[in-house]
């Protein structure tokens, strides 16, 4: 068992659970997961370690409520444990050595590009973050990404930094020159609009992917993406692939495999609640 | 699982027949068939298929055996079972040391006693094979394992002296659930690691409930544990630890992690939605239990549903989708009924449930809709040519002969890799150009202590092959920790063969 030591909720989706796992706190890399069931009967749900920390042994998740088995996740509280935590799976990013980078993160996004801006800033690398969300509230992380680097915020309302979309604001940085790289991690429409952004200014492009997984160690091929036109495994050849290669229209397809599922598991855990809190 | 049968149930001894007086008497006695659930009933639940023998017909078929001086059925068994002699202690009514003759040899009879394809091992070279059907081995064994779980207190405990040497098994599965009973049994000390949050490997992943109960492999694993074996799931070799990390605290490893990557068809198609590795489907229905609607994870029900391949995994995958109600379950296989390689009893049982065959077809490509759902296969007839390197006749496509096959789901089940997540961790491994292990004579890898055995050495094969890897393996980590290195050869040792790969090929 995992119990949670710290929560926190970050926007009106997104909670950082601080969760004990020794092992993993001490051998995991930036831009590794871990695959973690709630308990019996629960889901397996990749998640990417945002942070760990080897002495207290914990590691630090985001975890926004999509569907039924991540809003369970969210519900959970400081004193609850989480039965299984496997990992650090997945590569480890591979990080510019020197230079400017520019990470650009949307919605949960942001918390799995935290531990690779800190990297980054540890190495010496120049980091400006670009982190967006639909108002204020979605926007998070900003005061831990400045104490590394620059940041960027913007809203699609308006309501906090730039009024508009994260690719706005980074195609303003390429124009200014003198980007080494970039990593892009969201949703796919916004990897997808970054990679082709960057494309034309010939700025290497780090994405991470979010596909279906099981297993989370190549044994199911649930997570096929097509890179360049071969098929790679998103948990041991990624999570993170060369943006500007990556079928984006093929893996927002294939993430749409269960929607009517997950639609009526959502209905499910909302009639629960609602039982709840009648009796 | 079955109701578990007592050595002699009160009032039943009256119905058994008189024991026959002589070995001609036995064999006039007939095979017994095993009772299952009908073909219409069955193909719509996960309940178990075969519901295993009834006292009386264990007892009959126990007098079959007429006790060779020369077993040739030992010879047979890929972890060498004493056959006649816990058959003997059934029949004489002492079913408890017929239950502790048979744990001696087998550390997982309930699932071999379900899943082992006795017709091409001990039960094809039964000396009655020449006088028409051999002894039911496997269901013998069966009933005597469904025994010893139920009635484990029945059993006297081992308790071996600690030896103080430490054994690490990476992987749960058969091989190295085998290994883990041997070397406990010896007085080691033995922790396996699971990548997965459930012991068993393929046992609980890939093989269904309806011929491998889940809660038997638990049962078979919690006996393990009550010996004192120890299991940590959730840590991934290669990622959680790593092989030289395991070597720095253990003093010998077993190397079971299988054959876990999935080989797909290369054709186009392949990713659209609706294709499955049949890893992947049947880890979701398995493991994850998505048979089941209160399983929150999540498993496409195709109402037409084409499985590819010809193997057990394969049957197991169709057979799986008719549960889940398929109108039509169909198997695509680019040879002949001849040729398949899945075993007799799975092909026997597909037919009885309405699973269709499509013989000398090889798919194409995957068609689907604007939305990428999957709606058909493109396929092309074959015709059989000359044999290959696996001696079975090489398919090769008739020009012209393309045509479609409608469906809605798609699994692939032509086969695994190895997986490299280990192997690739630890480059002092060697390995073969294909990435499985390579060891020597007593299953030791290129590195010192270090032994691998089951699908990650012989590519994919079956449960009981790995559990005979397990348990020489376990032999030979028996003999290095004692310092008895290179070990004394065994005296009625059989090398292992190597079995038709379970592939579609």
């Amino acid at each position: 068992m995992h119990p949670i030591i710290e929560r926190e909720q970050l926007s009106p989706n997104v909670v950082r659970l601080v969760v004990e796992a020794p092992r993993i706190a001490k051998v995991r890399r930036p831009g590794q997961f871990v695959i973690v069931r709630r308990g019996p009967g629960a889901e397996r749900i990749p998640l990417t370690i945002a942070d760990n920390d080897a002495e207290a042994g914990t590691i630090t998740l985001m975890i926004q409520a999509i569907g039924a088995s991540t809003t369970e996740l969210t519900n959970l509280q400081v004193g609850d444990a989480i039965q299984d935590v496997a990992g650090p799976l997945g590569s480890e990013t591979h990080l510019l050595a020197s230079g400017h980078a520019v990470c650009v993160g949307g919605g949960v996004g942001t918390a799995v590009l935290l531990p690779i801006v800190r990297a980054l800033a540890q190495a010496g690398v120049h980091v400006t973050s670009v982190i967006g969300g639909r108002s204020k509230e979605w926007v998070i992380l900003e005061r831990e990404l400045r104490e590394v680097g620059d940041v960027v915020t913007c809203t699609d309302d308006g309501s906090y930094g730039r009024h508009g979309f994260v690719t706005e604001a980074l195609k303003d940085l390429l124009d200014a020159g003198g980007v080494d790289a970039v990593y892009a991690i969201g949703p796919v429409p916004m990897m997808k609009a970054v990679s082709a952004m960057t494309q034309p200014y010939g700025v290497p492009t780090t994405v991470s992917l979010n596909a279906i997984m099981v297993d989370g160690t190549g044994m199911c091929g649930g997570c096929r993406v097509t890179i360049d036109g071969e098929t790679k495994y998103a948990c041991v050849d990624g999570p993170e692939f060369d943006g500007h290669k990556v079928n984006f229209q093929e893996l927002a397809d294939r993430l749409t495999t269960y929607r009517p599922f997950e639609q009526q598991a959502l209905d499910r855990l909302g009639a629960c609640a609602t039982t709840e809190v009648k009796s | 699982m079955t109701d578990p049968a007592s050595p002699a149930p009160v009032g039943e001894e009256a119905d058994l027949p008189p024991k026959p007086a002589s070995n001609k008497e036995r064999m006039l006695i007939e095979r017994v068939a095993m009772p299952e659930q009908p073909g219409e009933v069955r193909a719509h639940n996960f309940g178990e298929v075969n519901t295993g023998l009834t006292y009386q017909l264990a007892m009959l078929e126990a007098e079959r055996c007429i006790q060779c001086p020369k077993p040739f059925c030992v010879d047979g068994c890929p972890v060498r079972v004493d056959i006649p002699r816990f058959i003997k202690f059934l029949r004489d009514g002492e079913i408890a040391q017929a239950a502790e003759s048979l744990l001696s040899d087998n550390a997982l009879p309930c699932v071999t006693g379900r899943v082992c394809p006795q017709e091409t091992q001990c039960e094809q070279v039964c000396i009655r094979v020449k006088k028409g059907n051999p002894v039911a081995i496997g269901y013998l064994e069966r009933y005597v394992a469904d025994w010893a779980q139920a009635n484990l207190d029945q059993l006297p405990k081992a308790d071996p002296a600690k030896t103080g040497k430490k054994v690490g098994i990476v992987g749960s599965g058969p091989a190295g659930l085998t290994a883990a009973g041997e070397l406990v049994k010896v007085g080691h000390d033995v922790t396996v690691f699971e990548a997965f949050h459930a012991p068993g490997g393929v046992l609980i992943f890939g093989i269904p409930e309806f011929r491998l109960p889940k809660d038997i492999v638990q049962a078979e694993v919690d006996r393990l544990k009550s010996e004192g074996v120890k299991l940590e799931l959730d840590a991934i070799i290669g990622r959680t630890y790593t092989i030289p990390e395991l070597r720095e605290e253990f003093d010998a490893l077993f190397l079971a992690v299988g054959a876990g990557l999935p080989v797909f068809m290369n054709v186009p198609g392949e990713n659209y939605k609706g294709v499955y590795s049949a890893n992947e489907y049947l880890t979701r229905v398995n493991l994850m239990g998505a048979w089941s609607p209160d399983s929150s994870t999540p498993i496409l029900h195709g109402q037409r549903v084409a499985v590819v391949g010809g193997g057990n995994v394969a049957m197991d995958a169709v057979r799986t989708a008719r549960r889940l109600g398929a109108q039509e379950a169909t198997i695509v296989y680019r040879r002949s009924a001849n040729e398949l390689p899945a075993r007799a009893e799975e092909v026997h049982h597909a037919k009885d449930e309405g699973v269709q065959f499509e013989f000398l077809v090889a798919p194409t490509e995957v068609l689907a809709d604007e939305n990428r759902w999957v709606t058909g296969l493109r396929c092309v007839r074959m015709e059989l040519g000359e044999p290959d390197a696996s001696g079975r006749r090489r398919p090769k496509p008739i020009p012209g002969s393309e045509f479609m096959i409608d469906c809605d789901l798609v699994v692939v089940a032509i086969g695994t890799r190895a997986n490299p997540l280990l192997t690739g961790s630890a480059p002092e491994l060697r390995v073969n150009e294909w990435g499985y292990l390579i060891t020597d004579e007593y299953g030791m890898t290129s590195l010192p202590g270090v032994f691998a055995g089951g699908d990650i050495v012989r590519g994919a094969a079956t449960v009981i092959l790995a559990m005979g890897d397990g348990k020489r393996s376990a032999a030979a980590i028996d003999s290095w920790l004692r310092g008895a290195w290179p070990p004394p050869p065994e005296a009625n040792a059989k090398k292992p063969e190597k079995e038709a790969a379970v592939a579609a090929g």
